[in-house]
């Protein structure tokens, strides 16, 4: 009876969400033959849904980056990465603020700018995230799980709330104004504004003809985001500090022996994860125009499920698991109804992760400890 | 325990029974307590700031007195918004409330600003007294009364266990704002509509007041659509909108929504996607008439949007309400913009009126009933709104609303109108 069960537990409760999903998919805008009408109606929309989602799953991928690589090396889940994230945002919204680019109209200077703000925010959200693992996490790498997994969610609390202090100082950032730190603040659009500044359209498809909008904001996150992916698989594949990482993601007491140097493969792991995380943050700042203490919870949750579904532990998971949701959520949204966007997001998760526990491409990891 | 531990810890329980004993006896002018509830954690702390702000000066204004001296009214401005919603919260409204019904000296509770927080703390101050609820801010018709094909069946009377009415508002109702929206859509030429909420109680019933109106009027309303409050962008979803009227975009667009949940976010990718607010026009309720919007999605992107919302511009006030808005500049070292503090100040007023008219009539000003009784009695109050009264159901029989237009920068009024 209970091998029964075991072998076909698995069928039973899939067969009753793909029969949930069908029989409730109408109410939150499943309705197949309409979203086929619209698409051979204007298969041009599908392209353009694709371009959003695309450039929206990058900086999910990106983060999810984050939530995976720590996961793999010492297996806890960083609820702080989303808000270390949001404070890359205000980082370069502040740095833009500090060297003027904000208020320039020169298109030099707002290119100066803009990397500056890159490499600033980079650094600050690499420092921070060290500096969270070395103050909240290493102390209670040997003790239970759960409390390192407290711990976590008790700085994620700490970090929003250093987000809710920085949206405050409108002498760092004036257009922050007297809302407070509670508002949403504007990120100004500088790429279209560096496009306008030398007489260009920022919707560099406009010379068409097609229709299409595939702008600069675009190409930048599109562009920067493969650069990250490409730069971080060559670092884990081919480098030596690489190589110390995969082999204390496989078994941490033997790298030991082989006298890797666990804390600072972890300090590692934690420096290019934040770092990864800043970069997200200019980019999301430039393709959204939204700087909000609170952004970083819902990118988190989002990059959390793209580590899950990409199979967490699992760097090119990660990213495939990114693409996939930023292309779903943008495909809900525009064929169906963007009331239940998030429904279909982690109705998709659940139906992978009853199909593949491990995710998409994720290896067994629960076999050490 | 170590003895001298005990002996500090009896003495501080001793000195405490006797700090306790002094605060309920003796004191000459007896303390009555006025509390707001409104959100102040998060965007829309512009507009609670100036209510708060406007209910203060009134006070203020009264000398902080009540019946020539022989009360002393205290005013606290609670926050019902928690950090982690960014938002208003449901428990922390709740929480509001169950603290006000428990304490005896609160005899008027200056709130909610959202409806959907009126709908949590009506019953629990209902079942307390009961503990009137003056509301400078709810909007949506069905906590006071009936409005067809737009509230509930068992609404209002589910709000009120006890069968009494405990709520009044100085804000008109969603029904009445519906009609002024569609009457401004007609008159800027607006042929198709596309709308937008927020899916709470005061988003999604004020989007269905404009849908149900501007049917009426003939405007084709292509769709109602809920969105995730939430989300990063919504570029997919103003790309569907942006070919949803036969292949282009809609004249129009309208947002069910309080500024808190991510409408400046919205306006960014509407304005991305299809253009300025004069191409495709925004226009909002009353609770994105606040220069929060303005702030979260800049000055350019915001200028054009059109919105509404319950009060007369400031042009049009009367004698008390210049007065106030001179007396808020002067206190506050700024004049304000937002026309909820216009509101805010007749919400006190109505309180410390209804004080005074207990006091009157020779009644107890402490007991809950007698003032809930005297709120309900307001008639012909001169208040900064003009002159207005509170009907059976406890709405304002003024029913004027505010319509402006973001123009450099800021909300300029357009005029006030009538439904």
């Amino acid at each position: 009876m209970k091998s029964f069960f075991r072998r076909f537990m698995r069928p039973i409760i899939a067969i009753l969400v793909i029969y949930l999903v069908f029989l409730l998919g109408p109410i939150a805008g499943l309705d197949f033959p309409i979203i086929v009408g619209r698409i051979q109606e204007s298969p041009k929309m599908l392209v353009q849904f694709l371009i959003i989602g695309l450039a929206n799953g990058a900086i999910v991928a990106i983060i999810a980056l984050g939530y995976t690589m720590v996961y793999g090396i010492i297996e806890l889940i960083n609820f702080a990465h989303g808000d270390v994230y949001m404070i890359g945002v205000f980082t370069a919204l502040s740095t833009l603020s500090v060297t003027g680019a904000l208020t320039t109209n020169n298109p030099v200077h707002l290119v100066l700018g803009i990397v500056a703000a890159l490499v600033v925010a980079m650094i600050v959200c690499a420092s921070l995230n060290v500096g969270i693992e070395r103050l909240a996490y290493r102390r209670l790498r040997n003790a239970p799980r759960l409390a390192a997994l407290i711990s976590a969610i008790g700085m994620s609390f700490i970090v929003e709330n250093i987000g809710l202090i920085w949206a405050a100082q409108s002498w760092l950032v004036p257009s922050f104004g007297t809302t407070g730190g509670g508002a949403q603040k504007s990120f100004p659009d500088l790429l279209s504004k560096i496009m306008i500044s030398l007489n260009l359209d920022p919707n560099l498809l406009a010379s068409t003809g097609l229709g299409l909008r595939f702008t600069i904001k675009d190409l930048l996150v599109i562009v920067l985001a493969s650069i990250l992916m490409i730069g971080l698989r060559f670092f884990i594949q081919n480098t030596r500090l690489g190589k110390a990482m995969r082999a204390t993601a496989q078994n941490r007491d033997a790298a030991k022996m082989m006298g890797i140097n666990i804390d600072r493969v972890i300090s590692i792991t934690f420096l290019i994860g934040g770092g990864l995380a800043g970069a997200a943050g200019l980019m999301a700042g430039l393709y959204n125009n939204t700087a909000w203490w609170f952004m970083g919870f819902r990118a988190g949750i989002q990059a959390f499920t793209a580590a899950v579904l990409g199979g967490i532990g699992n760097i090119t998971g990660a990213m495939l698991g990114g693409f996939l949701i930023g292309l779903l959520a943008a495909f809900s949204d525009g064929y169906m109804d963007a009331r239940w966007t998030n429904l279909w997001v982690f109705a998709v998760l659940v139906l992978i992760l009853i199909f593949r526990p491990t995710g998409l491409l994720g290896e067994q990891v629960g076999e050490k400890a | 325990m170590s003895k001298r531990l005990f002996v500090t810890f009896s003495v501080l329980v001793i000195a405490s029974m006797l700090l306790a004993a002094c605060g309920g006896g003796g004191g000459a002018a007896k303390t009555l307590k006025i509390v707001s509830s409104l959100p102040m954690t998060g965007a829309n702390l512009v507009i609670s700031q100036a209510i708060v702000n406007a209910e203060i000066l009134r006070l203020e204004q009264a000398g902080g007195t009540a019946c020539d001296g022989k009360y002393t009214v205290i005013y606290e401005a609670w926050d019902d918004a928690s950090a982690a919603l960014g938002k208003w919260d449901p428990a922390v409204e709740t929480e509001n409330a169950n603290k006000a019904a428990a304490d005896p000296t609160i005899i008027a509770y200056l709130g909610t600003y959202n409806s959907g927080a009126a709908k949590l703390s009506i019953p629990i101050l209902n079942g307390a007294g009961p503990l009137v609820m003056i509301s400078p801010a709810n909007t949506y018709p069905g906590l006071t009364h009936a409005a067809a094909g737009l509230t509930d069946p068992d609404e209002p009377d589910k709000y009120y266990p006890s069968g009494e009415r405990n709520y009044a508002r100085v804000a008109a109702t969603d029904d009445y704002q519906g009609s002024v929206d569609a009457n401004l859509m007609v008159s800027l030429g607006i042929k198709t509509l596309y709308i937008v909420d927020d899916n709470e109680l005061y988003g999604k019933g004020v989007a269905d007041s404009v849908n149900q109106k501007a049917a009426a009027l003939g405007i084709n309303v292509i769709a109602q659509e809920g969105y995730d409050t939430k989300a990063a962008d919504y570029k997919a979803l103003m790309t569907k909108i942006s070919t949803s009227n036969a292949g282009g975009p809609p004249d129009a667009i309208f947002i069910g929504a309080v500024v808190d949940n991510n409408v400046a976010q919205v306006l960014k990718d509407k304005v991305a996607i299809m253009g300025d607010n004069e191409t495709v026009k925004f226009i909002g309720p009353d609770a994105i008439y606040t220069g929060a919007l303005i702030e979260g999605a800049g000055a350019d992107v915001a200028e054009g949007v059109y919105a509404s919302a319950p009060g007369l511009a400031f042009k049009d006030l009367g004698e008390v309400g210049k007065k106030f808005l001179a007396d808020y500049t002067a206190r506050f070292g700024g004049a304000t913009k937002e026309p909820y503090a216009v509101l805010g100040f007749d919400t006190m007023g109505a309180a410390l009126k209804a004080i005074e008219d207990v006091c009157a009539a020779g009644g107890d000003p402490t007991n809950r009933k007698a003032v809930r009784d005297a709120v309900f009695a307001i008639k012909d109050y001169d208040g900064a709104l003009g002159k207005w009264s509170f009907d059976a159901n406890g709405d304002i029989t003024l029913l004027w609303f505010v319509v402006g237009k973001v123009t450099g920068g800021q909300f300029v009024e357009f005029g006030s109108f009538l439904p």
